[in-house]
């Protein structure tokens, strides 16, 4: 066996350059830090990689997945319950992995949330208002140790960075018309105003005035006009192209890594990117209390070492977790006994849809959509923004009208009944396809005691390290609040008044489905807290067992959100890196002791 | 909300008057000359039946045939999709899992279709003395369903793998750019009123509920 090339010590490596890779390589080389981010995939850009009209090709990317992660040589195996084996994910279905620099961050849908204040305070919250015991035993949840005001300014930051288009809702305390009532105090209004509503976006506008609810526009990092963010990057009005989540943005439009901050990292001296970098492993000194550097596999397949000072781990979430446990850094959650933390608290998102399908005269021209742009929301059943007591249940759903494309392939609607071949779907896909609309509800899901992640006996990735496992299966409080969710979202279609409505909706006995999409909002694993018992990361995204590591990303969430997680976890992000800027790298060590 | 929409319509097909009952022996013939690379001979007259099934030309609205569904097909099974490149296929394999853990077979799309087909022929033979390219199309549709619902038991790719393999590509061909070698002519967006790669609504935004009146364009294709 050969050992691994030594390179030169640096100040800083980053694992994974997506979104929070990006943010810390831009605070870290402002500070004038020597940096290497490693990324697994390929280098992308909007030029060649994202060009039309070749990007225009749902077979390529929405469906065979050319940018996403490749399955082949990694992937993560699932199983319900604990004392089920495990088997490997082998295609897509349920969630999307991203690769290549910008990670998801490319072919995301730009949805662009804050979590309202009390996500980040939700056992107290939930405690305060109806008593501990309407928290179940099994469930895992806890406080942020952070609040919205203090990510406030972070999270005003990152909507900046991405030209997000919106109303806003509560200005500094004030509710103002036609934005989101229910959102946190924001310090400003959006940078850009949102794009007209899509047809089904204006009926579902009009149905919910009528039944009382306050719809807004989809906060959407799709820059609705011609925009010069503050690192001066400059981003192009969004022309709702149907070619937008799965899809990089050919218009400059759509927020990513490429179009927001890499193009003032690019040709820095003191950053280098290496692409196809795999790494696999953060080494440890003699104490395990120290970060040394990473070991990786780089695009020629030779091992390599790569000594740095401070490690960022900015991967996807599953992927944060994974090299924890395969670093051996903190202790392996154990649903048994409840102990340990890396792996623990993973959570997820259970969403519903109803279609609604109208009559031929109505002409909703499902393909003008964008993965935010356009699209309508009400959030009055989401969070904690009703009174729960009567419903027997914790946490919510957005309830939103959005088509993101019409592409017939893989969003083709039909009503229930329709046979799925030969003459009759043949008829019925021209009958319905231009007339019908989505709507949908994508909903919190709390953590849990028997819900984790950990690394699969048996199956190996393409280097032999084995996969991370997930143990995941749908918990009663998610059905009853799904349920509940999508009994609202039901009462919203008939008010648009179609000629016939149809809800999927996960119940009672339906078991986690990992062959239809839901959610890529993936959390937890390497959750946040106030102590190294009850987390992997402090406040500031800082391992409480080796302080020259810090580890961004949804994998920080205690438990998942109503909202999509980019919003939270830049702010998160943010709120870290100005610590690390102000503090740590002043003088390194633990931020907050422990 | 990286929303894929979930799996309307897919429901399993039960009502035998939702499909020709017409007692014409299944003719497919590709209606222009193209010569599979991946496909035999009877594997090719095999697919060129079951997707003329699966999207018929009868009635209106362009069929699986006339939309190059079986050139997409072969063209697939020589791309890295074909050759399982893009799944995890290591094992060992579980095909005992529950459903809803998704696919747990070992096989690529052209072991499907390879084993696949040469087990359904072998099946037809047996029950109606001939392959099934040769039914009658009322008989080829009964066979299909029979796969779909797993009523018929293969003795390597479950009937419902093969099945779920040829409905899923056939539809992908049907609905894809034409420069992937189905959708000829962009028939099939024709057929929905789908604008293909038209990618750009910046004055259409403004017209809500009002018919988009431009044909489609393709990737490849002129764009006027």
């Amino acid at each position: 066996m050969t050992s691994p090339r030594r390179l030169k010590s640096v100040d800083a490596v980053i694992i994974g350059y997506g979104w929070t890779g990006a943010i810390l390589a831009k605070t870290l080389t402002d500070a004038g830090l020597s940096v290497v981010a490693l990324e697994r995939g390929p280098a992308r850009d909007t030029s060649p990689d994202f060009e039309f009209p070749r990007i225009a090709d749902e077979l390529k990317h929405a469906i065979r997945g050319d940018l996403w992660q490749p399955l082949a040589n990694e992937t993560v195996t699932i199983r319900h319950g604990l004392n089920d084996v495990a088997v490997p994910y082998r295609k897509y279905g349920s969630f999307v992995l991203g690769n290549g620099v910008g990670g998801a961050g490319v072919h995301w849908n730009g949805q662009l949330w804050r979590a309202s204040p009390e996500d980040l305070s939700l056992r107290s919250r939930i405690e305060q208002r109806y008593g501990k015991k309407f928290i179940p035993p099994e469930m895992t949840i806890q406080d942020y140790p952070v609040t919205f005001g203090e990510l406030e300014p972070h999270f005003d930051h990152f909507e900046k960075v991405c030209g997000v288009s919106g109303t806003a809702g509560n200005l500094r305390g004030q509710i103002k018309p036609g934005g989101n009532p229910f959102e946190g105090p924001r310090s400003d209004e959006f940078p850009t105003p949102p794009l007209p509503g899509i047809f089904s976006a204006q009926l579902f506008e009009k149905a919910t005035a009528e039944l009382g609810y306050k719809s807004f526009p989809t906060p959407a990092a799709n820059s609705s006009i011609a925009y010069t963010n503050p690192y001066g990057v400059r981003l192009g009005p969004c022309n709702l192209c149907g070619f937008c989540e799965r899809f990089g943005c050919f218009l400059y439009s759509k927020a990513s890594p490429q179009t927001t901050i890499l193009p003032i990292l690019n040709g820095r001296s003191n950053l280098e990117v290496r692409t196809n970098s795999y790494v696999t492993r953060i080494l440890l000194d003699n104490t395990g209390k120290t970060a040394t550097g990473v070991l990786y596999v780089d695009d020629s397949g030779r091992e390599v070492e790569q000594p740095a000072s401070l490690v960022v781990l900015s991967a996807f979430q599953m992927h944060n977790v994974r090299l924890l446990l395969l670093s051996k850094i903190g202790a392996p959650y154990d649903p048994a006994s409840g102990k340990g933390v890396v792996g623990k608290n993973y959570a997820y998102q259970m969403c519903a849809e109803t279609a609604a399908y109208f009559s031929e005269d109505v002409e909703i021209n499902p393909f003008i959509g964008a993965g935010a742009a356009g699209q309508r929301v009400i959030d009055e059943f989401n969070s904690d923004h009703f009174d729960h007591s009567q419903l027997g249940f914790i946490g919510g759903s957005l309830i939103y009208a959005g088509a993101t494309g019409g592409r017939p392939i893989d969003q083709m609607m039909v009503p229930p009944g329709t046979p799925s071949w030969g003459a009759g779907w043949k008829a019925a896909i021209r009958k319905h396809y231009r007339h019908s609309a989505p709507l949908g509800t994508q909903g919190s899901v709390m953590s849990y005691q028997d819900r984790y992640l950990s690394l699969d006996p048996t199956y190996t990735d393409g280097h032999g390290l084995p996969l991370l496992r997930m143990t995941f299966d749908w918990h009663a409080n998610e059905y009853k609040m799904a349920a509940y969710s999508a009994s609202k979202m039901e009462e919203i279609v008939r008010a648009m008044k179609p000629d016939k409505q149809a809800t999927i909706l996960m119940r009672p006995g339906n078991p986690y489905d990992v062959r239809i999409y839901q959610s890529t909002h993936t959390t937890g694993g390497a959750i946040m807290g106030t102590n190294p018992s009850n987390s992997v990361i402090n406040r500031y995204s800082q391992s409480w067992d080796v302080p020259n590591l810090f580890v961004y990303g949804a994998s920080a969430f205690p438990q998942n959100i109503g909202y999509n997680p980019t919003g939270l976890l830049a702010g998160l992000a943010y709120f870290s890196a100005d610590k690390l800027r102000g503090a740590y790298l002043k003088s390194p060590g633990p931020l907050i002791s422990s | 909300m990286d929303r894929r929409r979930f799996l309307f319509g897919a429901a399993p097909v039960g009502l035998a008057t939702l499909v020709s009952a017409g007692c014409a022996r299944g003719t497919a013939t590709q209606s222009h000359s193209y010569a599979p690379t991946y496909f035999r001979p009877p594997e090719w007259e095999f697919v060129l039946a079951a997707v003329s099934r699966l999207i018929p030309a009868d009635g209106p609205g362009p069929g699986a045939i006339e939309a190059g569904v079986p050139e997409f097909i072969d063209r697939q099974m020589e791309l890295p999709y074909g050759h399982g490149s893009y799944f995890y296929l290591k094992g060992p394999f579980h095909p005992e899992s529950p459903v809803t853990l998704g696919y747990q077979l070992r096989y690529t799309p052209r072991e499907i279709y390879r084993l696949g087909i040469e087990a359904a022929n072998a099946a037809a033979r047996a029950s109606h003395g001939m392959e099934f390219a040769r039914l009658e199309a009322a008989r080829q549709d009964e066979f299909l369903e029979s796969l779909q619902k797993g009523q018929l038991v293969l003795p390597t790719v479950p009937a419902p793998g093969l099945f779920g393999q040829l409905l899923e590509n056939t539809k992908e061909g049907y609905f894809s750019d034409p420069i992937h070698g189905g959708n000829r002519d962009m028939v099939a967006w024709n057929w929905i009123g789908f604008p293909g790669a038209r990618a750009d609504f910046t004055d259409w935004i403004d017209q809500p509920g009002v018919k988009y009146p431009y044909a489609p364009v393709s990737i490849g294709g002129p764009r006027t």
